[in-house]
């Protein structure tokens, strides 16, 4: 099972708990006697070294007492926990397993219950049955029955809809299980949490219930029969009231903590624990004492500046606040008027470096380099925000969520062009209508005056892209823009991102995961493996399938082709490292048929290869083309 | 060849009233034993509808469904589940589809027999099925959490493959996964197929891979199988004007067409 994460708040809690368990366990036989001594002599005193507490209006010493109520205090306050969860988780899973109907009216019920303060509740019920202990524990206990109720009904429904419930309700498997082993396990921890927050509701509750003489009965007295009886005295002597006030707060934190650190514990984001980064970029040079062998690419060079085209990258790295990094050393130019595809598989970093081009990198990442220059802009420095903003446009991946649903679909797309480029609403709007009739959005003049959800999603997609275009950006950046578009649809955007470069020289970097669609458009291909450049290649290179990196080879190879029918594919065995647990060698060396000790000790540089370059050892030892 | 599942003239709607959809038109295709079906079609065609009126999620409104002869549309409480059994579903999200918080063994166990769910009691058993998609023994002991998705799409397949199904149903089940780690699920249900003598409808809208898995191939189009025939012949000499622009559509590797 999965480790605890531990946390202050939940260590406090869990010491306070067992501080005071022990206390309710020795306190009779520790503080019995004292507890129930009376000295008349001395009443109505305040604290001092022989009585901590003070003593009551007996002379009792108030420490003792509150140190052998706790026993009474806690049990019931535990106790009417238990009856709240183990019966509000019941009739939360009885409702949500009784069928569509009688959850609909259950969850009803609950609403108005809930809507009930519980002290009322349990007031009732203790004015009916005789007032004592287990009256006002089951009361308690029932009046927070609701809320585990709901609390049940509602996570059990969103833990329904996923497909291990339905998959397993197609085995045949009956809804008691169902609850048992599929549902209920996978809501533990937030009624673990409102368990422990159920308990400080308890004990208040308790305690108020006591304060009003409904709770537990003379002889026997807990915390909060000890502060009614002090109250009664409060003016003349505060500490009988003030001792067991001091109890009942300890034990409401250590609930209310116990309760913040298990939510704590159980959301993953919260862990500050992130393995350290174990290995050292290093910048191999080892290849260059190989005799003939092909020139590096250094990642410490800086691009001159007549040489810059629209984006001149040295030594990218995007770096996480622990030091990890997820992309590592990336260095590329693209030229003005190119089409450059990314590609790489899921977490190879493609999107993580087109965001640091476009200074859109998450909260918490940061990009660090020797070079970063994007559409004359120096990112390393302090570019002015409207010049980036009309210089880079951006195309993501998911049409649906990229325009804001509330805003018309017009004032969206003229925002940058009005507010970055000073031009009026009206020329905006004309302008607007220009770019979604280039991107064959159809009835322009009816689009712009409609709302996101109008346009279906291909729709969408091209006026993202004719928003993109608007402001006739130097550099478009296009991140897995028809990823979540059909077939048909994806071959239109990228028949319009083509004539968006040939018709205005729009420079365009397409990041995408599919080899065939960078492929389509693009004039050169970058292919990404573990934050690296693992291969740069021209796209007549990699339609005719001349790859020389193997993973690239591999990617090919493991691509099936709609054009014929292919025989077997070959997987790549293995699965790429975490960003955490890289190799200080080459990062593909494990998953590597070519694999030598060199691999795993150093890391390959990326060396010039005829029109293109790669990062791989074998190619120092292998004739240099295709196998 | 027998004929393990035949859906004729299956209707579906959406909805009530005005707002009503035909989302199923007259949809009409057989699974032959031991073959594999694809269905490709766009989002919204009607793919997943289909799938889920087979195995009885959604009801049709009109036409059969027939597993080795019975009638699953029909079946209602507990006939349907008996039958239900008889087609396993795949599901497309590897992620979404394994209980987080049961071993994988937990998992395969409860598949073959949800009443008596015992890993020990069926330990020979999840061995050979675990087996069968080229995992090691060991895995039964572990959780989801730990495998990669291409493992986890292996172990849900493994699960489908519990009951012995007479026709397993696989709905986009290499969509959500990178291109390597889907050659490595394809492999798996290839040597599947040739092995266990399987029969399968596969649902995808990636044609590349449909046509690297399927022997037949039906193309839905707006709730209607607009082409239906023998793999090769749909692809190198597609009948429908919508086939021809689906192939064209798709980038092959080459130029943009």
């Amino acid at each position: 099972m999965r480790r605890v994460r531990w946390n202050a708040p939940l260590i406090l809690g869990l010491t306070a708990t067992a501080v005071l368990i022990v206390i309710a366990i020795i306190a009779p036989w520790v503080w019995g006697e004292r507890a129930e001594q009376t000295d008349y002599s001395a009443t109505h005193q305040s604290a001092s070294a022989a009585h901590w507490f003070g003593t009551d209006l007996f002379g009792r010493d108030v420490f003792a007492r509150t140190m052998v109520a706790t026993r009474p205090t806690l049990l019931m306050a535990f106790a009417a926990m238990l009856i709240a969860s183990v019966g509000g988780i019941i009739a939360g899973s009885v409702i949500w397993v009784s069928g569509p109907r009688v959850r609909e009216i259950g969850q009803r019920v609950i609403d108005i219950l809930i809507s009930y303060p519980s002290v009322l509740f349990a007031l009732v019920i203790a004015a009916i049955l005789q007032p004592g202990a287990v009256t006002s524990v089951v009361a308690i206990g029932l009046a927070t029955c609701p809320a585990f109720a709901r609390l049940t009904t509602n996570l059990a429904a969103s833990v329904a809809t996923r497909d291990f419930v339905s998959t397993s309700r197609l085995l045949g498997v009956g809804p008691l299980r169902l609850l048992r082993r599929h549902i209920l396990p996978n809501i533990a921890e937030p009624l673990l949490v409102l368990m422990s927050v159920a308990f400080t509701i308890s004990l208040k509750a308790l305690t108020g219930l006591s304060v009003l003489g409904v709770g537990l009965q003379a002889p026997a007295y807990d915390w909060g029969s000890l502060l009614a009886k002090g109250l009664e005295g409060i003016y003349v002597n505060a500490w009988p009231a003030l001792g067991p006030s001091i109890a009942i707060v300890v034990a409401g934190l250590a609930g209310g903590f116990i309760g913040d650190g298990l939510a704590a514990a159980a959301n993953p984001a919260s862990s500050r624990r992130v393995p350290k980064r174990t290995m050292k970029a290093a910048l191999a040079a080892a290849s260059a004492s190989v005799p003939g062998a092909p020139p590096l690419l250094r990642g410490d060079e800086v691009v001159p500046a007549e040489d810059v085209g629209v984006v001149a990258v040295r030594g990218l790295s995007v770096v996480m606040a622990d030091g990890t990094r997820l992309v590592d050393e990336v260095s590329f130019t693209v030229g003005e008027g190119e089409i450059v595809g990314v590609v790489g598989e899921s977490g190879s970093g493609k999107s993580l470096t087109a965001m640091a081009l476009a200074r859109l990198l998450a909260e918490g990442l940061r990009a660090e380099a020797n070079q970063l220059s994007v559409a004359g802009h120096n990112l390393l420095g302090r570019p002015p925000r409207e010049k980036l903003a009309k210089d880079i446009g951006i195309v993501y991946q998911d049409p649906a969520s990229s325009f804001n649903p509330t805003m018309k679909v017009g004032s969206q797309l003229t925002e940058t062009l009005r507010v970055h480029g000073g031009v009026s609403r009206g020329k905006a709007a004309a302008r607007a209508i220009e770019q979604l009739t280039l991107a064959r959005v159809s009835r322009p003049e009816l689009r712009i005056k409609q709302h996101p959800h109008e346009l279906s999603g291909g729709m969408r997609q091209r006026a993202m892209i004719a928003s993109a275009l608007l402001t006739s950006p130097k550099l478009l950046i296009a991140d897995e823009p028809t990823t979540a578009l059909d077939v048909t649809v994806q071959a239109d955007v990228l028949r319009l991102l083509r004539e968006a470069n040939t018709r205005d020289g729009v420079t365009i970097l397409l990041i995408s995961h599919d080899i065939g669609v960078v492929s389509a458009i693009c004039d050169r291909v970058l292919v990404m493996y573990a934050g690296r450049i693992a291969e740069e290649l021209s796209v007549e290179d990699l339609r005719a399938g001349n790859a020389r990196h193997p993973y690239t080879r591999a990617l090919l190879a493991a691509t099936p082709k709609v054009t014929e029918t292919s025989g077997e594919l070959a997987p790549i065995p293995g699965r790429p490292p975490q960003p955490a647990q890289r190799p200080s060698g080459c990062a593909f060396a494990p998953r590597c048929p070519l694999a030598q000790d060199v691999c795993v000790e150093e890391r390959p540089a990326l060396m010039r290869i005829g029109t293109g370059a790669a990062a791989c050892h074998a190619l120092t030892w292998q004739p240099v083309g295709v196998q | 060849m027998t004929t393990v599942l035949q859906v004729d003239n299956l209707d579906v709607y959406f909805g009530h009233g005005r707002s009503r959809a035909h989302v199923l038109q007259q949809v009409s295709f057989a699974v032959k034993a031991g073959t594999t079906l694809g269905l490709v079609g766009e989002s919204g065609s009607g793919k997943s509808t289909t799938a889920k009126a087979i195995v009885g999620v959604v009801r049709s409104a009109a036409g059969t469904v027939l597993v080795n002869g019975a009638n699953i549309a029909g079946a209602r409480g507990r006939a349907l589940n008996a039958l239900r059994r008889r087609v396993q579903m795949i599901p497309q999200d590897p992620y979404a589809s394994l209980n987080p918080r049961m071993t994988v063994g937990e998992t395969l166990a409860e598949a073959i027999d949800p009443r008596r769910a015992s890993v020990r009691a069926h330990a020979g058993k999840i061995t050979e099925l675990l087996a069968l998609v080229a995992m090691d023994a060991d895995a039964s002991q572990r959780y989801p959490h730990e495998f990669s998705g291409g493992q986890r799409q292996r172990v849900a397949i493994a699960r489908a493959l519990a009951v012995q199904p007479e026709i397993i149903i696989a709905d986009e089940i290499t969509s959500a996964l990178d291109c390597s780690v889907q050659a490595e699920v394809l492999g798996v249900l290839r040597e599947l197929r040739t092995r266990l003598k399987l029969s399968m409808l596969f649902i995808s809208h990636d044609l590349a891979v449909v046509r690297h898995v399927c022997d037949e191939i039906a193309v839905l189009y707006q709730g209607r199988i607009v082409e239906y025939g023998k793999r090769d012949d749909v692809f190198d000499a597609p009948r429908h004007d919508y086939t021809r622009l689906l192939l064209d559509s798709v980038p092959d590797g080459g130029p943009l067409k």
